[in-house]
């Protein structure tokens, strides 16, 4: 008789976890458990537990809002069944209309950032500085201090890992492992392959 | 028919025209090569190329000769500006810095088509937005204040404040016929009388009200005014006939 009431009532777990609830719903980036153990008051691992029983509640197929792992930390997204209704009401701005030249300077910045301008340029062979802007402007990257002589040094942001979806940075494949497929030699084979012999 | 090179439309990141347009771009030092893609030129023609039934070999020849021209300058301006001066490398040392620059180059694209992946899988995360990273974060600049504190200073605030007095504002002006009578006893004495020896003991206000009952005088004629100069003493006179003058008329108005 008394053991439902006192899962219920009296677990302090599921306290906390109410607590962390209405944290991240206030938060509007992302919360690590150092931000979330500060604010609630508890020690780390009582709120990675807290963590555990969230996560599980808030997940896609149970509930409409998610709790994901996100840019080193802790935050509620839409579920992904609910885009399309999200998508008719609201922008997705940030990432609307990234050029290839944005993609590959963005790629340059995450695996290798900091790094600066010149060192972008001599890595993909073209000028930087308006597709570096671009990405200023959109929140992916910020600056991040300077080189010896004075070039401004570029990071990507935590933005960059919540648009993309990412846990941090390391969780980016290695470039060793990424698909050797060379997209010129591919459509140069293709090409090949059509002519008549 | 021969394939006219020159006339290959580009559609490039940097440049979208003709091929001769982009070549005499580049010689003019209007367009940077550095941001050229030459691999796209080279896809464009052999897409064309392979449009064809037959191979145009002028053509080919053609374009070979301008892309390896193409390539050489765009070498040249890539490993220009650079601390190590790669061009004072031998060419097989050049090639191979530029060999190891092209891999890197290619990881990099690789990079960047798993970034696109990811975010063609993850467009339908949908998240709230905080303010944008660069934006200055907000700090509470006050110090922390003392509640009892501030319930004094705006009870301060709140009290009544003491009445405006508006006394200086009263003017108290004697009346006129005070002087009438004091200047006409003094002509009654005396033909004449100096303005400013009769007047210098009293108040500004008094003398101000004594300079109107002058004038009032000076209206109805009893009296004559003179000043040697501006600012000098004004000298009153009594004028003959005023006594006689006055009174009849005095005597038809209240008759």
């Amino acid at each position: 008789m008394d053991r439902p009431l006192r899962l219920v009532a009296a677990n302090p777990l599921d306290r906390l976890a109410r607590t962390l609830e209405a944290l991240l719903v206030v938060a509007s980036q992302p919360l690590s458990v150092a931000e979330l153990s500060e604010a609630a008051a508890e020690d780390g691992e009582r709120v990675e537990m807290a963590l555990g029983l969230l996560t599980e509640r808030f997940q896609e197929g149970r509930s409409g809002i998610v709790l994901e792992q996100v840019a080193g930390g802790w935050a509620f997204r839409a579920s992904r069944e609910a885009a399309e209704a999200c998508g008719r009401m609201f922008e997705r701005p940030v990432e609307r209309g990234l050029s290839q030249a944005a993609m590959e300077t963005l790629a340059v910045i995450a695996y290798l950032g900091p790094c600066s301008r010149p060192e972008i340029a001599r890595l993909r062979g073209v000028a930087a500085d308006s597709v570096v802007a671009g990405l200023v402007e959109r929140g992916l990257i910020a600056e991040a201090g300077r080189e010896e002589g004075g070039a401004v040094r570029y990071r990507t942001t935590p933005l960059f890992e919540r648009v993309f979806g990412l846990e941090s940075l390391s969780v980016l494949p290695r470039l060793d492992d990424l698909g050797d497929a060379d997209d010129i030699r591919d459509r140069l084979e293709q090409l090949a392959e059509k002519r008549p012999a | 028919m021969a394939m006219p090179v020159r006339e290959l439309e580009l559609d490039l990141e940097a440049f979208e025209g003709p091929f001769d347009l982009l070549l005499a771009l580049v010689l003019r030092d209007e367009l940077d090569l550095g941001e050229v893609d030459v691999a796209g030129i080279v896809l464009a023609f052999l897409e064309r190329l392979a449009e064809r039934e037959e191979l145009d070999l002028d053509a080919c020849g053609e374009f070979l000769v301008l892309v390896a021209a193409l390539l050489e300058l765009k070498a040249r301006a890539l490993l220009t500006g650079e601390e190590t001066d790669l061009e004072d490398l031998d060419p097989a040392e050049a090639a191979a810095e530029l060999a190891r620059r092209l891999a890197d180059y290619r990881r990099i694209k690789e990079a960047a088509a798993w970034l696109v992946d990811r975010l063609d899988e993850e467009s339908d995360r949908y998240f709230r937005l905080g303010p944008a990273p660069l934006a200055p974060k907000v700090e509470r600049q006050l110090a922390p204040q003392d509640p009892a504190e501030l319930a004094t200073v705006i009870r301060a605030l709140t009290a009544e404040p003491p009445a405006v007095s508006l006394a200086h504002l009263e003017l108290r002006f004697p009346p006129v016929e005070q002087f009438l009578g004091r200047f006409r006893s003094l002509l009654a004495r005396r033909t004449r009388f100096d303005f400013d020896t009769e007047v210098h003991q009293l108040t500004r206000v008094e003398q101000a009200v004594a300079f109107l009952a002058l004038l009032e005088l000076r209206k109805a004629g009893e009296i004559e005014l003179s000043q040697a100069a501006p600012f000098a003493p004004i000298r009153v006179q009594r004028n003959a006939e005023t006594k006689t003058e006055r009174n009849p008329s005095w005597t038809a108005r209240s008759a």
